[in-house]
């Protein structure tokens, strides 16, 4: 009979190894450059990870409930557009932001009904959104970035906060946010179970459609923040903006142990593997390495770290009994 | 077991899918603290039977009476909420989340909006402890637990829901032989603690060893209830098969 400890530990592994990676990499790149370790680097990178962060913990909520949300990239230009065009309009800062988020939840929204109540694949109901989405904020801008806001917007990109800024103080707490409601309320935990077993939770009674709607509303308003941070730190509302950041998110919640087949996954292990995905691409700069290696290093090291606590799951599931 | 009064009484059900009629007029009574099986042949109705107490189908006419007190039409959560739970044959368990989670899938203790985990724990240790299954760790995904532990997860559930019939489809379908006496000795306590237990089976060896009356289902009928000890295997085969023609609702 194996010890409780033993076994949360076997559940653990997968967010273990991803820590030992990271840990390892700092190390490797502390002996290969002295500037790697002074704080500025470090802000920069947490700078760097803060976007995918913010993108990654709404997309980590949909990947465990078993679906997926390609629209998070058109999302981010989307809000940004938005918020950029009603400030130019006159409209008060705070206002503006609170439309841009609520764009966000709008599509979000959109998304979660077209895929629990018209039943159509979270796949496909999300790459026309996308699309959709994607073509609206060319429309609207006739495809021309808007540029010039106010020091009181920019501030959330680019100001400072004592030692760190805006968009790292947002990730930090959305991650805080996010941890805590997957593990520990209904909302979070009826997440795993919709990616576990849909039918099982209806027959208790639970409305499923309705959850499931709201997961995606939750992806939807992370994108508008990431769309936020990006329209303020550039200054500038880009109907390009978010350009193929839906796979870098669905990248960093694999990397962090989510199951695509749902049902398996967590916040914590995401906001880990943003981390290793951003040490990974300062350290390649800092290296003075083509950041083309990225791309190549990023799918060999999901692919590993997949592989492996793949295998270390089959392993802990024969010896368990 | 109590001899008194019926706690579950099914009155000339009927029920047609299109021109199939697959019960026409059944009448069958549950006790709490006995076991009854349902057997019959493929088609006899006995899943819509279990489909119509557990509020998944609505039959098209007939009565349901549960501690007096009449219902004609069942919802699922209606069902559950007067004391009807049904162990499906596929469980209905979520393999990746652990014990407490499935146990108190739908109902779960909360503290303020936060999830109470401690005491979702205990109590799914007490659950289990009652229904005496061991599981090494109820922190484990339940995908990994044996198929006599999976059933005693399901059961839990059922029981927490406020079961007093309990409603086992298939119960030992695709299990080994240790698991099947696990389970069977699991439905036996459940009885012996007070609950009516139904169980669907095609298995009359497992129907002998727990049930202590068995209702026979024949083309949407119950042609015979009897108890165990009076009749053996081959009386109630012959039944199943229409070879042994008897009055139906016979003591």
């Amino acid at each position: 009979m194996k010890s409780e400890t033993k076994i949360r530990l076997q559940q653990l592994f997968p967010r273990l190894l991803l820590l030992a990676v990271l840990a390892f990499m700092i190390i490797l790149l502390d002996r290969l450059s002295p500037f790697f370790l002074t704080w500025s680097n470090m802000r920069n990178i947490l700078d760097q990870a803060s976007l995918y962060i913010v993108l990654s913990v709404g997309m980590t909520f949909v990947i465990c409930s078993g679906g997926i949300d390609l629209s998070i990239g058109s999302i981010v230009a989307m809000s940004g557009v938005i918020m950029a065009m009603c400030m130019k309009a006159g409209i008060s800062i705070g206002l503006a932001i609170c439309l841009g988020l609520a764009s966000g939840a709008v599509i979000g929204l959109i998304n979660g009904i077209l895929i629990s109540f018209a039943n159509i694949n979270p796949f496909i109901v999300t790459l026309s959104i996308m699309s959709v989405i994607r073509g609206t904020s060319l429309l609207m801008t006739n495809g021309r970035p808007i540029y010039g806001f106010e020091e009181a917007f920019k501030f959330w990109g680019s100001g400072n906060i004592g030692p760190i800024n805006p968009p790292i103080l947002i990730s930090l707490i959305l991650v805080t946010l996010g941890i805590l409601l997957l593990t520990s309320t209904r909302w979070g935990n009826y997440s795993l179970v919709l990616g576990s077993n849909e039918e099982a939770l209806r027959r208790t009674g639970v409305n499923v459609k309705l959850y499931k709607t709201s997961i995606y509303v939750f992806c939807g308003i992370c994108a508008a923040i990431a769309g936020f941070i990006v329209c303020a730190r550039l200054n500038t509302a880009e109907p390009l903006a978010g350009w193929a950041y839906e796979m870098d998110a669905i990248a960093a919640v694999v990397l962090g142990g989510a199951d695509m087949r749902g049902g398996r996954g967590s916040v914590f292990g995401t906001f880990i593997a943003c981390l290793v995905l951003a040490v990974m691409q300062n350290g390649l700069t800092i290296l003075s390495i083509s950041s083309n290696y990225q791309q190549v290093l990023t799918g060999i090291i999901i692919i590993l770290a997949v592989a492996v606590s793949e295998f270390k799951r089959r392993n802990s599931k024969a010896s368990v009994n | 077991m109590s001899e008194t009064q019926p706690f579950l009484q099914v009155k000339n059900i009927y029920k047609s899918f299109g021109h199939v009629e697959a019960l026409r007029g059944v009448n069958m009574e549950a006790y709490t603290g006995e076991v009854l099986a349902l057997v019959g042949d493929n088609g006899a109705g006995k899943s819509t039977l279990i489909k119509t107490l557990s509020g998944a189908v609505w039959p098209d006419c007939g009565e349901i009476w549960l501690n007096n007190q009449k219902y004609s039409r069942l919802k699922p959560k209606q069902a559950i909420k007067i004391g009807l739970s049904t162990v499906y044959q596929d469980l209905a368990l979520a393999n990746t989340r652990d014990v407490p989670c499935n146990i108190f899938m739908g109902r779960e203790l909360r503290c303020g909006i936060l999830l109470n985990k401690k005491a979702m724990y205990t109590e799914a240790q007490k659950l289990i402890g009652n229904l005496g299954i061991k599981i090494p760790s109820l922190a484990v995904p339940v995908s990994i637990l044996s198929g006599g532990q999976r059933q005693g997860v399901a059961v839990a559930r059922a029981i927490h829901q406020g079961g007093k019939i309990l409603i086992f489809d298939e119960p030992t379908a695709a299990m080994g032989l240790v698991e099947s006496a696990a389970v069977l000795k699991l439905i036996k306590n459940l009885a012996e603690q007070g609950f009516g237990v139904i169980i669907i089976s095609h298995n009359l060896e497992q129907v002998f060893q727990v049930a202590n009356r068995v209702c026979v289902m024949r083309q949407g009928k119950v042609v015979n209830t009897v108890r165990t000890a009076d009749v053996c295997a081959q009386d109630v085969v012959s039944m199943i098969t229409g070879a042994l023609e008897t009055n139906s609702n016979l003591n």
